[in-house]
């Protein structure tokens, strides 16, 4: 009898553990990710998607992912949405556009100016929906169109276009505009082509130079993002109150969180993102355009529920919605690797959305005890 | 006469035109149990929601140990002493016991320029708190959502100790319980008044209330009908009471 008990309490204990396991936010997304490398691995492999070069290429494309996904994570995690971010990069892109080269600022001086604009207008944003009680999306939706609308009329009244380029010529000499738009470990790759582990270009003006010359600064600013968001999210006590915001704002009222600080710092956070964005992309294509970004703010969102967060807000996880993204950009890139028609990879996205949405309704009910 | 830690006077509130309390006094001693009650919509969260920082009266005036007071925001409230669990949102279901316990104050230590969350040591104190108030939690990183509804009112009255309240203030910690659990949640209360601290016990039932109580506080459409001692009352007058009718 004694046995039999014990057989349970330990077959309970292993259940309850799988549970745990099963009910990682992250799970999901890591675990997709894995199929999708092995799927293009196996489809893939002689198409070039995983020499270096071809790394790079979709290695960029997911950084772009995530360096907005990791602010769309964190404010969702607050419990607030913002589908702004992409107008936010249009925006933040022609002003950058617009004050140097139009006006002929020093480019750092746009740059800073272009940061402080989107993060004043995200607290304006957070401030709007914590002092009207009206949901983010809304709030959030009339800046999609305010901010867009806005930026094309600045680029056209200032310059008759929606493009504007130059900005190779006067970010030449800048201290600031390598830091979004540089390489990093030049050195190291050159040397890596020296020896031979690297190919080079045989022909042309950059003949001799290696094929990849270094870390492009997107994926440092996705890595650098992705740490600061997953450390600050759950080793610091400002991380548990960013979850309280979101679980329950009223209950972590009571027990003294600022939430209102805290959501607004979050429009701010995604603001900023989005920024780096915006600028990375104009430093790397050396012009600013104002209908960049379309469509940013919903791939943002899906990759964090991707990433196993809760639309409700208050569960999610960085980890989570970085693999999002890297499901993202792999699955687009390696669709255009293998040939495939880009529309299919919409449909792609969509039935992994709903998927993973309700898989994440599914592991909800597991933890708030209802599964 | 001991002097209350806490004393409310003359207090009303109105919500717009809705006049959800008038001329409601109370007071409130330490290491005594006093129930307010009072039928649904009677005023009683409305009143407690007064007395941590919630709302602001609309008049009448607060003396916390002697001295008058006015109490900002929950902050304030939680700053001074005063803890309260409520009825529904006692806890953030999604997240840990753990985390949920040290909610708003979360030990930190540094880590070179870093200031992190110290997880073995919370971990650690929760669990000591725990077994003091005799709840066995099996994992402090399990989802409050898990727990049932006697051991989230116990966690979060085992925080509010933890955290040195003076004033425990508990809304109907036990309207959504089964028996058993009720139980368990009454005893917590008789050993968090052991220890000193004033609990001010909300509940519409009545055999809960006479339980643990040692004062009786019976609010009716938003006004008192006087403060009732241990042994002087009984169930059918605190009934009658809760009901409408004035007491003798
Ligand atoms: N924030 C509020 N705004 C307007 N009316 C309220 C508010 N809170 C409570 N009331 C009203 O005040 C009265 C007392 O409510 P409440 O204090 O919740 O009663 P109880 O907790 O005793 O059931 C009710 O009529 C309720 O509708
Ligand atoms: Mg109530």
């Amino acid at each position: 009898m004694f046995m039999f008990n014990s057989l349970v309490e330990n077959n309970l204990k292993i259940i309850s553990k799988l549970k745990k396991s099963l009910a990682r936010p992250d799970l999901g997304a890591i675990t997709g990710t894995i199929l999708v490398f092995l799927f293009f691995i196996l489809v893939a492999r002689d198409t070039g998607m995983f020499s270096l070069e071809g790394t790079m290429n979709w290695g960029i494309v997911s950084s772009q992912f995530i360096i907005i996904a990791v602010g769309a994570c964190l404010l969702m995690i607050a419990g607030e949405f913002d589908l702004s971010v992409g107008s936010m990069i249009g925006f933040a892109g022609i002003v950058i556009a617009v004050t140097s080269v139009v006006w002929g600022w020093p480019i750092w001086l746009s740059i800073i100016i272009a940061f402080i604009l989107s993060m004043l207008l995200g607290a304006l944003i957070g401030f709007i929906v914590i002092k009207t009680n009206l949901p983010s999306f809304i709030v959030s939706l009339a800046f999609l169109y305010i901010l867009r609308g806005l930026t094309i009329f600045g680029s056209i009244h200032s310059t008759q276009k929606t493009i504007i380029g130059g900005i190779n010529e006067v970010s030449k000499g800048d201290w600031l505009a390598p830091l979004f738009g540089g390489k990093i470990f030049t050195g190291l790759f050159t040397w890596f082509a020296e020896q031979g582990w690297i190919d080079v270009f045989e022909f042309g003006t950059r003949a001799g130079q290696p094929i990849v010359d270094g870390i492009p600064m997107m994926i440092v600013w996705a890595v650098v993002l992705v740490i600061f968001a997953h450390f600050l999210l759950n080793y610091t006590r400002f991380g548990n109150w960013i979850f309280a915001s979101g679980g329950d704002a009223k209950a972590a009222r009571y027990v003294g969180v600022p939430v209102d600080k805290i959501k607004i710092l979050m429009f701010v956070f995604t603001a900023f993102c989005a920024t780096v964005f915006a600028t990375c992309q104009v430093i790397e294509f050396g012009s600013a355009s104002a209908d960049r970004g379309v469509l940013k703010e919903f791939e943002a969102i899906i990759s964090v529920v991707i990433g196993g967060a809760l639309l409700t807000g208050g569960y999610g996880s960085v980890i989570g919605a970085t693999f999002g993204a890297i499901i993202f950009g792999v699955v687009q890139q390696g669709l255009f690797f293998i040939g495939v028609e880009s529309s299919l990879f919409r449909v792609f996205l969509g039935i992994i959305l709903l998927l993973s949405v309700i898989f994440n309704a599914h592991i909800r009910k597991i933890i708030i005890g209802k599964g | 006469m001991e002097t209350p830690i806490m004393q409310l006077t003359d207090i009303g509130k109105h919500f717009c035109s809705i006049k959800a309390l008038s001329n409601v006094s109370i007071k409130i001693i330490q290491g005594e149990c006093h129930c307010l009650l009072g039928d649904n919509g009677a005023g009683k969260s409305t009143f407690i929601k007064i007395m941590s920082g919630v709302h602001q009266p609309t008049s009448g005036q607060i003396y916390f140990s002697g001295e008058m007071t006015t109490i900002e925001s929950p902050r304030s409230a939680i700053d001074s002493g005063i803890a309260t669990v409520y009825q529904d949102l006692a806890m953030i279901p999604l997240m840990s016991v753990m985390r949920n316990f040290w909610l708003g104050r979360e030990l930190v230590k540094n880590i070179g320029p870093f200031k992190i969350m110290d997880t073995k040591k919370c971990n650690a104190i929760l669990m000591q708190e725990m077994e003091k108030m005799g709840i066995s939690l099996h994992d402090p990183s399990q989802s409050v959502g898990t727990l049932s509804g006697g051991e989230k009112q116990s966690v979060a009255i085992a925080r509010a100790v933890y955290f040195g309240a003076k004033v425990l203030i508990l809304d109907e910690p036990t309207s959504a319980l089964g028996v058993y659990q009720t139980e368990k949640v009454l005893k917590t209360i008789a050993k968090v008044r052991e220890k000193g601290i004033a609990v001010v016990f909300i509940s519409h039932n009545v055999n809960h209330a006479l339980e643990v109580g040692d004062k009786f506080t019976v609010l009716c459409r938003g006004k008192t009908l006087g403060t009732a001692v241990r042994g002087k009352i009984d169930y059918a007058q605190l009934q009658y009471m809760m009901s409408g009718e004035k007491l003798n």
